[in-house]
């Protein structure tokens, strides 16, 4: 029996493992600091620039020759129009794929064909779906250069992601919940319905609004579409078309033009002092993307209250 | 007949190649059919996963209204051949069936046949309790509902929370999600969910493998008390709680021991405890292997 | 191999029947011994070893017990065990048995001997044979063998009412030998309950083999 009381401080082969494990864990505290840094001082370099301008008008006016009063109305409406259409056109196509492939689909090589090519799918450049969309939907279904024509473009554009988002979403769900159902005599649908649908909500919804910011923020491919930059009015139907059908989709397919375009007009103009409407604009889209997200949160943390 | 030597060490019993020779078949008075009425007859039962052979010619005698208990060693195809009497097995995409479940005389493999009412009529109860992420009313009410058992819905679960013996534990806080229940409540509640479709028949995977000793002890006096009304097929690897709980015991073997997914001893649990025909049954359940 | 300490546990609580088994025996033979050569010492020592015996048989008891209770002992190692549990308290009433015998050779020592003693020794041979044959039916897990011993009791039997009517015959000829017979008859007695503690243990050997206790000593009476 020892008389001497243990020594449990670190030495020799423990500290150097211990002084390791520190180390590394600064290095890992500096890998995230130095995106978030460059966030920062992008942010802080945006705001700076678009200070003069952070005022209401960016969003409420429309396009003016004068910086001190221009806004991105008509693009705001124009994105949000489009939107609009590629979550109708994309959301159900997605989600119902999805459920497909993940509860219905029987095991085969046509299966396993879909997958790859999905996968492949999301890998596409936008650039790629804007002229596919020119072909398709502007061409041959003639809708021109409209905000169904750009809608249907994006919505092209982030099916495949939206897929395998809610492909995730949907493995995700215990097998046990499914298995439970199934054993008290539900159906395949009913299953899906009630038990991995509900549960795999929260993950779809990540999947939705993740792909929603990314065609939110689509230039390129609308560009091949024929979004303008110069407009003066509010693109789409008007409000009061809601209740008149050929109306509404009249107004559908008008010319358009979205946000990043405005944005993207004002920065190579040669009047140096739009970079501050610009920036003002950048900002209004970064605030309409996190409301998105803050949005998706929501509806997540609602669904997984149980 | 078995020895003793002199000095007493215990011969014979336990010898490696005894285990690994495979004995091809089990003779005949090693599966013995119940002398009573027949509720589920297995013939030539056969499950394959791919390539893999699990179970292979089961033939089998379920009684009515008793509980029939099915052992073996892990990886024996005991879960399998209970998946297959409730079409279970038809959600695994690689397993293939053969032979016949006569259930009520008729064959529940039979093309004419719809899974999803077997599964009504034949409940499951798995070895994790998996409550749904609902409250506890709609936890029960679950099943009545997909199903369209029409009726008063408050009757209808509390009359499965009573039988499943959850009643008087939860009955002031039905609204209460099903996952903030104890293990063993769960599992009860997975239970009064089964019974809330009117089976009469139910499945048993390894109830209370994940639950601890007083759970597990109430979970088996409630099997005695339902077996009066149902009859019960339990999987379990808990010898002492299939001869505790069971009328009726199957041992079952796997692929490694030389057979494949094969019945070696069926017979009263009594019989099968204390006197098991088969050398193979008495080694497996003195633990002398598996 | 699985359950090692279990098996010698097993193995264990059988050698210390057998020993007690073997004490037993030799209890009944010298018991017999001390009769015929009116030997007080030994008549003695076989009263004292009694209390070994008994102790024996308590302490087996007890480790039956435990390994029920610690084991869960199934199938044929739950016969085994209860086997033991039974033989032993077979085994302890024989030696109590002999140990009666011991007492009445100390009584009857300062006696000469009613008449030459021919039956009952001829009684204690056959029933030691008997218990000698059980334990090694036990041994052997002979079912056989024991339904054999088994039989062996109707000459015990047999014997026992050839004492009984000719010790009768000595009372009813002469009164004064009404003490001395009427231990003699004891001595019978203790020794046909000797040999039929025996048949117990062939019992219990076939439950062992077979699994199912048969009453196999059916009385020809």
């Amino acid at each position: 029996m020892s008389t001497q009381p243990v020594i449990l401080k670190a030495r020799g082969a423990v500290a150097r493992r211990q002084l390791f494990s520190r180390f590394s864990r600064y290095v890992f505290l500096l890998a995230t600091a130095i995106p978030v840094t460059i966030l920062l001082v992008l942010t802080y370099d945006t705001v700076q620039t678009a200070w003069p301008r952070l005022d209401w008008g960016i969003i409420s006016n429309y396009p003016s020759r004068h910086w001190e009063i221009t806004g991105y109305r008509p693009g705001i409406v124009g994105s949000l129009w489009i939107l609009g259409v590629t979550v109708f056109a994309s959301f159900p196509v997605a989600i119902g794929t999805a459920i497909w492939i993940e509860e219905f689909a029987p095991k085969s090589r046509l299966l396993t064909i879909v997958k790859i090519n999905l996968a492949n799918l999301a890998g596409v450049p936008s650039i790629i779906y804007g002229i596919l969309g020119l072909t398709i939907f502007v061409r041959f279904y003639e809708m021109e250069r409209s905000i169904l024509a750009a809608g249907f473009t994006l919505a092209l554009m982030i099916i495949p992601m939206t897929v395998i988002a809610s492909q995730e979403a949907i493995r995700q769900v215990p097998p046990s919940l499914r298995d439970g159902a199934l054993a008290l005599g539900a159906t395949r649908w009913q299953a899906v319905r009630h038990n991995v649908l509900p549960n795999a909500i929260p993950g779809i919804m990540t999947g939705v609004i993740l792909a929603t910011s990314r065609a939110a923020g689509e230039t390129a491919a609308l560009i091949m579409i024929g979004g303008f930059t110069f407009i003066r009015f509010d693109p789409g139907p008007s409000p009061a078309d809601i209740v008149n059908p050929s109306a509404f989709y009249d107004g559908l397919r008008e010319s358009f033009t979205i946000l990043p375009i405005q944005i993207y007009g004002d920065t190579i103009n040669s009047q140096l002092d739009f970079r501050h409407a610009a920036a003002a604009g950048i900002i209004a889209l970064m605030a309409g993307v996190m409301t998105l997200n803050l949005i998706a949160a929501v509806i997540r943390e609602r669904f997984r209250r149980f | 007949m078995k020895e003793l030597d002199e000095t007493l060490a215990p011969a014979s019993r336990a010898v490696a190649a005894d285990i690994i020779a495979p004995e091809p078949t089990p003779t005949e008075e090693a599966i013995r059919t119940p002398a009573e009425p027949a509720l589920f007859r297995l013939r030539d039962l056969g499950v394959w996963y791919g390539s893999k052979h699990a179970v292979s010619e089961i033939n089998l005698d379920i009684p009515l209204n008793r509980v029939t208990a099915l052992i073996g060693p892990s990886g024996c195809g005991k879960s399998t051949m209970l998946r297959c009497l409730n079409r279970m097995n038809d959600l695994i995409p690689t397993a293939r069936v053969e032979g016949r479940v006569e259930y009520h005389g008729a064959n529940i493999y039979d093309r004419s046949v719809d899974p999803v009412e077997v599964r009504r009529r034949i409940g499951m109860v798995f070895q994790k309790p998996n409550p749904f992420p609902k409250s506890i009313y709609d936890n029960v009410a679950f099943g009545a509902r997909v199903n369209g058992i029409k009726g008063n819905m408050d009757e209808i679960v509390e009359s499965a929370l009573r039988r499943a013996a959850l009643w008087e534990e939860v009955k002031g806080e039905l609204r209460k999600s099903g996952l903030a229940l104890s293990g063993g409540q769960q599992q009860r509640l997975c239970i009064a969910r089964a019974l809330a479709v009117q089976p009469d028949v139910i499945l048993m995977d390894e109830p209370c493998s994940a639950l601890d000793p007083i759970a597990t002890l109430k979970i088996e006096d409630l099997i005695r008390e339902l077996v009066q009304n149902y009859t019960i097929i339990i999987v379990t690897h808990n010898m002492q709680q299939a001869a505790r709980v069971s009328d009726y015991t199957a041992f079952m073997l796997a692929a490694e021991h030389g057979v494949n997914g094969r019945l070696v001893e069926y017979g009263p649990t009594t019989e099968i405890f204390t006197n098991p025909r088969e050398k193979r049954t008495e080694d497996y359940i003195t633990g002398r292997f598996g | 191999m699985t359950r090692a300490v279990f098996e010698r546990q097993l193995t264990e609580i059988q050698e210390d029947m057998l020993v007690m088994a073997g004490m037993v025996e030799t209890a009944i033979t010298q018991s017999i011994e001390a009769l015929r050569l009116r030997d007080v010492a030994l008549a003695r020592r076989i009263i004292e070893n009694d209390k070994e015996i008994n102790r024996k048989r308590y302490e087996c008891e007890e480790r039956c017990i435990e390994l029920i209770s610690l084991q869960a002992p199934l199938a044929s190692d739950l016969r085994t065990i209860i086997s033991v549990l039974h033989i032993t308290v077979d085994l302890e009433r024989m030696a109590d048995h002999a140990e009666g015998i011991a007492k009445i050779a100390l009584k009857l020592s300062d006696e000469p001997p009613l008449k030459p003693y021919i039956d009952i020794p001829r009684m204690a041979e056959v029933a030691a044979r008997m218990l000698s044959g059980a334990l090694d039916a036990y041994k052997l897990r002979d079912a056989v063998r024991a339904r054999e011993i088994i039989e062996m009791d109707d000459e015990v039997d047999g014997l026992y009412e050839q004492v009984y009517r000719e010790l009768l015959t000595f009372m009813i000829d002469d009164p004064k030998t009404i003490q001395r017979a009427t231990y003699l008859i004891w001595v019978a007695h203790n020794l046909e309950r000797i040999a039929d503690r025996s048949t117990n243990i062939c019992e219990r050997v076939v439950y062992l083999v077979e699994g199912r206790v048969y009453d196999l000593n059916v009385s020809k009476y």
